[in-house]
C-alpha cells in the first residue's frame, strides 16, 4: 500500500496542473528544451509522471516516446515517485577504494531499506550514482543538492538527523 | 581602491565548503571585526587551493601562510597571535614550519613546490565573484588583446604554435580544431564549453569553475572571435551547483562590463554565453554526445565524420573545448606560445591539472608540468601512501585510464609517454590503490561504471561492457573460469576497435592492464578459490 506521502507525489498534489503549464509555457515549441523543461517539472512534482510527459509532449511539439527516452536516460531523471529527499551514494571507484560500501551498508541500515527502495513514511529514497566529481573528500554522498564527503558510517546518523 | 596590509583567503571550493569553511569565513570576518582590524585585514572566499582533504584552508597575505582544518575555534587565535600580533601559529600551519621560531617566513609546503599554475593561475588567489579581481590580475588584457591587435587567423596561429593539446582527454590540437571551424562557411557557428565533467576521480574542472569562472568565459570569447562565433554555450553537469551558480553570476558580471554582448570593447565583435544543465550522464562528455543532449535529445554519440567543427550543435560549425583547455587560453594569448611552450614537454607543451585520489596521504587538485613522473606526483607533492602501506597500483586517467603496477611510477605523464605505457593520461584523474585491497574487486567497480554508464547505441559497447562485467563479478564471487580470461581479452579488443565513442573503446582498458600486471592475482582467485586480499567472500 501506498504510503500518503508517496500518493502525494503520485497525484503530484505539490503541483497543480495550471503550474505545469505555466513552467512549459516558456518552451513551446522549443524541441531543444526537453531537458530544462523535465528539470522544472521534476523540481515541483519530485518525478516525471506520464501525465506531465504527454504534456511536454504537445507543448515542445515532440512525440511522448522521444519524453520518455529522454527521462529514462538521464539519471536525474525518473519516471517513478520517489522520497522527499533523495540520497545518492558515489560507488565510483575513488569512493569505492576509500569504503564507499560501508556508507550504503550503514544508510541501508538506518533506512530500513535497500538501495533502489524509498522508505515507507516517503521521506528518504536511496540511489547509487557515478563519480560525483568530489572525490578529494571521498566517500561522498549526495542529499538533494547537497554534498557529504570524508564519510564513515558513524557519521551516517547525525547527517540523516538533518533530514528527518 | 582599498588597501589593506592583510588578505585572509578562505577557500570556497565544494570540498572545503563540506567542512565547513563558510562557518570559517564568518567567523574570521567578526572576529577580525571585533578586533578592530576592519580597516587593514580583508577576508576573501575564493576558490580552490588544491589540498582538499585539509580543509577548510585559509591562507594569510602578504606572508603566504598557509593553515589547514581550520575550525571556528580556531578563528580568535589566528586573529589574535597572526593578525594582531604577527605570530603565525604553527600547530595549524600547512608545511614544514618556521625556520627561526618567531619569525613569520615558512618553507612553502612540498605539496606547492613542485606545481607551476598557469591554468589554476587565480583559483585560491582571488574571489571568483569579482570581477574586479580577475581584471586585477590582467583578466580580459588577452581578449582585448585579440579583438584590438589580431586578426582571427593570428588568433588561431598563436593557439597553434603553442602547441595546447585539448586537456579533455583526447589531445587534439586545440588550434587545429579551430582552424576547420573557421574555415567552414556558414551563417552561425558556436563554441560550447564542455563542462560536464563525468570521469571517476576528476574534479578538476568543477574547481576551476568554481574558482576562476572569468578564465572560461574570457577563453570561450577568444575562441568565438577565432572561429567566427557570435554564441556559446557552457554544457555543465547538473550536480555542479556551485560551478553554475558561479558561472551564471560571472557572465551576467561580463554582460555589465561589456565583455559579453554586442560590439565588445567597441571592436563590432559580438559574443554571448548561456548555461546548459546536463541531466546525469557520463557519456555526454563525448562531443557529439553532448550536442545531441543539448538539442533535447537522448546522449548518444553520432557516427563521425562529418566531426562537430564543421557539422556540429544544428547541423552548424561547433567548437568543443574542454573547460582546462580553455582557461589555457587567455595566457597564451598574452604571453606568447614561446612563452607556453617553456613549460612541459617538446611534445606536450604547458602543465595538466590533475586530481589525486584514493590511498594517497594528500588528495586534491595539483597543477604540475607535462612529463612529470608518477613517483614525483604521488611521493613528493602527494606525500606517499597512508598508514605504512604499501603502493599497489595507479590509475592515470580515470576509470576509463589504464592501471599501472610500482614497477612503471617512473613514466612521464604526457599525452604520449603514458599511451606507450599502455595507459592513459586522459583528463587527469590520478586514483592510488595501496595493498590492502583486492584487485579483482577494483576491476569489478572499474566493469560495474561502464555497464552502467554504456548509452546502448553501439553492441560492441553496450553487449562487451555487460559481458566484461559479468566475467569479473564471476571471478570475484569464486566462479571463475580461466578461460573466461582469454575471452575477456578478445572482448576487449574487439570493443577497442568496433565500439562507436571513445567510452566503448576505452571501457577495457583498466580490465586489459590489470590483467597484464595483476593477472596472477585473478588466477589465484580462480585456481587458488583464495582471494589474497580477503576481500572477495568465498
Amino acid at each position: 500500500m501506498e504510503t500518503p506521502e508517496v500518493e502525494k507525489c503520485r497525484t503530484g498534489s505539490s503541483g497543480q496542473p495550471d503550474e505545469i503549464d505555466s513552467i512549459l509555457e516558456k518552451y513551446r515549441g522549443r524541441k531543444d528544451a526537453l531537458i530544462p523543461a523535465l528539470y522544472d517539472i521534476q523540481k515541483v512534482m519530485n518525478y516525471l509522471p506520464e501525465s506531465a510527459a504527454v504534456k511536454v509532449a504537445e507543448a515542445l511539439e515532440v512525440p511522448v516516446s522521444k519524453v520518455y527516452g529522454v527521462a529514462t536516460f538521464y539519471t536525474l531523471f525518473s519516471v517513478k515517485p520517489r522520497g522527499k529527499h533523495i540520497i545518492r551514494v558515489c560507488e565510483s571507484a575513488p569512493c569505492h577504494v576509500l569504503g564507499a560500501m560501508n556508507v550504503v551498508k550503514e544508510l541501508e541500515r538506518e533506512l530500513g531499506i535497500k538501495v533502489g527502495e524509498t522508505t515507507k513514511d516517503g521521506r528518504f529514497t536511496l540511489e547509487l550514482t557515478s563519480c560525483l566529481g568530489t572525490c578529494g573528500v571521498a566517500p561522498a554522498i549526495m542529499i538533494d543538492d547537497v554534498v557529504y564527503g570524508n564519510l564513515t558510517a558513524d557519521k551516517i546518523p547525525h547527517i540523516l538527523s538533518e533530514y528527518r | 581602491m582599498e588597501f589593506y596590509r592583510s588578505h585572509v583567503l578562505v577557500c570556497g571550493g565544494t570540498p572545503c565548503v563540506l567542512e565547513g569553511c563558510k562557518a570559517v569565513r564568518d567567523a574570521l570576518i567578526s572576529e577580525v571585526r571585533r578586533a578592530g582590524l576592519a580597516g587593514e585585514v580583508k577576508v576573501v572566499e575564493t576558490g580552490c587551493l588544491g589540498p582538499c582533504d585539509m580543509g577548510p584552508i585559509v591562507v594569510v597575505y602578504p606572508e603566504g601562510i598557509t593553515y589547514a582544518r581550520v575550525g571556528v575555534k580556531d578563528v580568535p587565535v589566528i586573529v589574535e597571535e597572526h593578525l594582531l600580533k604577527g605570530r603565525a601559529v604553527d600547530r595549524l600551519v600547512l608545511g614544514t614550519g618556521a625556520k627561526e621560531k618567531g619569525v613569520v617566513s615558512y618553507e612553502r609546503p612540498p605539496y606547492f613546490e613542485l606545481q607551476q599554475r598557469i591554468v589554476l593561475r587565480n583559483c585560491g588567489m582571488i574571489d571568483p565573484d569579482s570581477i574586479d579581481e580577475y581584471i586585477a590580475r590582467d583578466g580580459y588584457r588577452a581578449l582585448a588583446k585579440c579583438l584590438t591587435e589580431m586578426t582571427p587567423g593570428e588568433v588561431i596561429d598563436a593557439v597553434k604554435e603553442s602547441g595546447l593539446l585539448g586537456r579533455g582527454g583526447a589531445a587534439f590540437p586545440t588550434g587545429v580544431k579551430w582552424s576547420f571551424t573557421a574555415r567552414a562557411t556558414a551563417n552561425q557557428k558556436y563554441v560550447v564549453c564542455n563542462a560536464d565533467e563525468g570521469e571517476p576521480g576528476t574534479f578538476k574542472d568543477r574547481l576551476i569553475l568554481e574558482g576562476d569562472p572569468h578564465s572560461i568565459i574570457e577563453g570561450m570569447a577568444i575562441a568565438g572571435y577565432a572561429v567566427g562565433a557570435d554564441k556559446g554555450f557552457i554544457y555543465i553537469r547538473g550536480e555542479y551547483v556551485l560551478s553554475i551558480e558561479r558561472l551564471e553570476r560571472a557572465i551576467q558580471k561580463a554582460r555589465e562590463y561589456g565583455l559579453l554582448g554586442e560590439d565588445i570593447l567597441g571592436s563590432g565583435f559580438d559574443f554571448d554565453i548561456e548555461v546548459r544543465k546536463g541531466a546525469g550522464a557520463y557519456v555526454c562528455g563525448e562531443e557529439t554526445a553532448l550536442i545531441e543532449s543539448m538539442e533535447g535529445d537522448r546522449g548518444e554519440p553520432r557516427l563521425k565524420p562529418p566531426y562537430p567543427g564543421t557539422c556540429g550543435l544544428w547541423g552548424k560549425p561547433t567548437v568543443v573545448n574542454n573547460v582546462e583547455t580553455l582557461a589555457n587560453v587567455p595566457p597564451i594569448i598574452l604571453n606568447g606560445p614561446k612563452w607556453f611552450r617553456g613549460f612541459g614537454t617538446e611534445r606536450c607543451p604547458g602543465t595538466k591539472v590533475f586530481t589525486l585520489t584514493g590511498d594517497v596521504n594528500n588528495k586534491g587538485l595539483i597543477e604540475v608540468p607535462m612529463g612529470i613522473t608518477l613517483r614525483q606526483v604521488i611521493y613528493e607533492i602527494g606525500g606517499g601512501i597512508p598508514g605504512g602501506r604499501a603502493f599497489k597500483i595507479a590509475q592515470t586517467g580515470g576509470t576509463s585510464g589504464g592501471c599501472l603496477p610500482k614497477e612503471l611510477l617512473d613514466v612521464p605523464m604526457d599525452y604520449f609517454s603514458l599511451p606507450e605505457a599502455g595507459s592513459a593520461l586522459g583528463s587527469g584523474a590520478l586514483l592510488i590503490v595501496d595493498d590492502s585491497h583486492c584487485i579483482v574487486d577494483i576491476a569489478r567497480c572499474f566493469m560495474k561504471f561502464f555497464k552502467h554508464e554504456s548509452c546502448g547505441k553501439c553492441v560492441p559497447c553496450r553487449e562487451g561492457t555487460d559481458r566484461l562485467y559479468e566475467i569479473v563479478d564471476k571471478v570475484a564471487q569464486g566462479n571463475g573460469r580461466l578461460e573466461d580470461l582469454d575471452l575477456a581479452l578478445e572482448l576487449s579488443r574487439v570493443m577497442q576497435v568496433a565500439s562507436l565513442c571513445g567510452l566503448g573503446q576505452a571501457a577495457p582498458l583498466s580490465l586489459m592492464t590489470i590483467l597484464q600486471y595483476f593477472g596472477d592475482e585473478f588466477r589465484e582467485h580462480i585456481v587458488g578459490k583464495t582471494c589474497p586480499a580477503g576481500t572477495c567472500g568465498f
